[in-house]
């Protein structure tokens, strides 16, 4: 299958900042690929230069076979983009921004309008189509924007976290219409800080940190990086955590995590269940009362763990 | 020609959308309709008790330098607008449409255009209200409006390159203030320029303000035997100069502030 998307060696910087380092992926046509990674590491400068909004100091990438920078005015037409922020006209009401990306799509007025009102359904908006969009809640911007990109039906759709700020209804409402394009043979790149969000949508992720592509895979292959099962498990109180990690300190297969705050454990094993009955067997023992305990696959958290030494969400508030 | 044929459609498009904005955004129009009435009574009523001018009313006198004061200011929305949209982020999505990139500046101007006319017509009715009357022909009165329009329209450019150097609203408020209040006072008005001390008087005389001022005094036939016609050359040909005036900031403008808008978006 030929690829829809090419990116290599994409460099930008601001000032000091190196943005992007090396930048670089590959997505099939017909498939979904999710960029995964902290706050800053990249994934709206890399979605910015391949939707042409940004020009790279260095490497080059295509789109729907299109240089983004070379071809940027013809590719335009291929693509649907939806941004971090969403690029609503506040004056305008719902069905008037879709129809106004319409006509700037060359649709022509009927198609457009048309266009708009399917969109506004499918996206839950129906309702509140002829409302200026300055009284929208922030979901229902989102959702608008969401519809902006996908009014011309693009082959190629650039999502940059899609879901932030939807509710738990709107987000699978989403996961739907965009399960369904995919099927129809769009592809899809999009980006998240939701691990659970690239596992359920990406066919592959790339883990991106500090501007490059640390893991690239599937799911599966990159909890498959850092090896086997986890044991998770939770203690009811301070005292009892310490003496748990140390009871259980022999069985790890590699660095331990210790949630303080939620008295809670999590150990990489070796044996599977086994593991996990010899570590229940060994806390008994020590009469450390276990609130619950689990074996479970790793998660992508815990790639993002062992690729870069520290958790997703501890990196994001060192930024914050 | 088919670049062409979109460019226009992209124009006619975003000048509705701009309209819309305008129809929905009371503060807008209250501007454009409010501010031109309190401008004419203000200026005839006040200075026109303090100053008498032999053989015309003040109020005919005023005029043409209140449309010139008036357009100038309105066309600082174009610029004011454009600041507010380039940090909403509306303008990502345009820049990602594969629409006519000039067509955001040109909807922008041309919408800020219609908005001129509105206050045009407004000042007119107000005007001939308050004792202002035009004393030639129709023809020339109409190219009286249509020069003052053209101007309008060329200084929308101007502002909207300012703006998009700028980039922030209240920024740009501050320098279009202090841009503005200089250009339309150190000129010829709302006072004869040959009166103004030393160094003022030629920078009130090659003002282009000035010229317009001037021009639209003599399309109007708002002027009088006892007010002696100025001496510096732009004045004495303002009509043919404020035309090239208006060219000049057009053949300027309009390139520069489509190269600012490709470049200020794509940060
Ligand atoms: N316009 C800019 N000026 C200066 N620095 C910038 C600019 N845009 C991005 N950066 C820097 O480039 C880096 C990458 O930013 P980017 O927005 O691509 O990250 P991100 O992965 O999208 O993060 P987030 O999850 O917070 O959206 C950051 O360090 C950021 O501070
Ligand atoms: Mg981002």
């Amino acid at each position: 299958m030929p690829d829809a998307i090419v990116a290599e060696g994409l460099v930008k910087r601001y000032g000091d900042v190196v943005a992007l380092d090396g930048m670089g992926l590959t997505v099939p046509e017909g498939s979904v690929f999710g960029l995964l990674g902290p706050n800053g590491a990249g994934k709206t400068t890399t979605v910015r230069i391949l939707t042409t909004l940004l020009r790279p100091d260095a490497g080059h990438a295509t789109v729907a076979g299109f240089d983004v920078v070379r071809d940027a005015d013809r590719l335009r037409a291929h693509i649907g983009v939806s941004g971090q922020y969403a690029a609503v006209d506040d004056h305008l009401t719902g069905a008037e921004n879709l129809e106004m990306v319409g006509r700037l799509h060359h649709l022509g007025t009927r198609r457009s309008r048309e266009r708009a009102r399917e969109l506004l359904d499918r996206f839950d908006l129906t309702g509140a189509a002829d409302r200026p969009v300055r009284g929208y809640s922030g979901g229902m911007r989102r959702r608008l924007d969401l519809a902006g990109a996908l009014v011309a039906g693009p082959p190629v759709l650039f999502l940059d976290e899609p879901t932030t700020g939807l509710d738990p209804r709107a987000r699978i409402g989403l996961w739907k219409v965009i399960a369904e394009l995919v099927a129809g043979g769009t592809t899809v790149l999009l980006t998240t800080q939701y691990l659970e969000e690239a596992d359920r949508l990406a066919d592959r992720i790339a883990v991106v940190d500090h501007g490059r592509v640390i893991a690239l895979g599937t799911a599966d292959e990159l909890k498959d990086q850092v090896g086997g099962d986890r044991i998770q498990l939770s203690v009811t109180s301070t005292a009892s955590l310490e003496s748990a990690a140390r009871t259980l300190a022999p069985l790890a297969a590699g660095d331990m995590r210790i949630d303080a705050a939620a008295l809670r454990l999590t150990i990489p094993v070796a044996g599977g269940a086994a593991a996990l009955t010899e570590a229940l067997g060994r806390l008994a023992a020590e009469r450390i009362t276990v609130r619950d305990a689990g074996l479970r696959r790793p998660t992508l958290d815990d790639v993002f763990l062992s690729l870069t030494g520290q958790r997703a969400d501890e990196k994001t508030e060192e930024i914050a | 020609m088919n670049t062409l044929r979109l460019a226009v459609a992209d124009g006619v498009t975003i000048t509705k959308r701009n309209a819309l904005k305008i129809r929905r955004a009371p503060d807008l129009l209250g501007g454009v309709v409010m501010l031109p009435i309190v401008f004419v009574l203000l200026f005839t009523y006040v200075f026109g008790s303090m100053i008498s001018l032999p053989g015309m009313s003040y109020a005919e006198y005023m005029l043409p330098g209140i449309f010139v004061m008036t357009i100038t200011t309105s066309a600082q929305i174009t610029g004011y607008t454009l600041t507010q949209d380039l940090q909403k982020g509306i303008f990502d999505r345009f820049r990602t449409l594969p629409m006519s990139p000039s067509a955001v500046l040109t909807g922008q101007t041309l919408s800020d255009l219609i908005m001129n006319v509105t206050s045009i017509v407004t000042m007119t009715l107000v005007g001939l209200l308050v004792g202002w009357r035009v004393h030639t022909s129709p023809l020339e009165a109409l190219l009286g409006f249509l020069m003052l329009l053209l101007f309008a329209y060329a200084f929308s450019w101007v502002t909207a390159t300012v703006a998009l150097a700028l980039r922030t609203p209240e920024v740009f408020n501050n320098v279009a203030t202090l841009v503005s209040l200089p250009l339309v006072f150190l000129s010829n008005a709302f006072v004869d320029s040959a009166r103004l001390p030393g160094p003022l008087r030629p920078i009130a005389e090659w003002n282009p303000v000035s010229t317009l001022v001037q021009a639209a005094r003599e399309l109007f036939g708002n002027t009088s035997p006892a007010v002696p016609a100025p001496a510096a050359w732009p004045l004495r040909h303002a009509v043919p100069v404020s035309l090239l005036w208006s060219v000049l900031l057009l053949a300027v403008f309009v390139p520069l502030a489509t190269r600012l808008y490709k470049r200020a978006v794509s940060r």
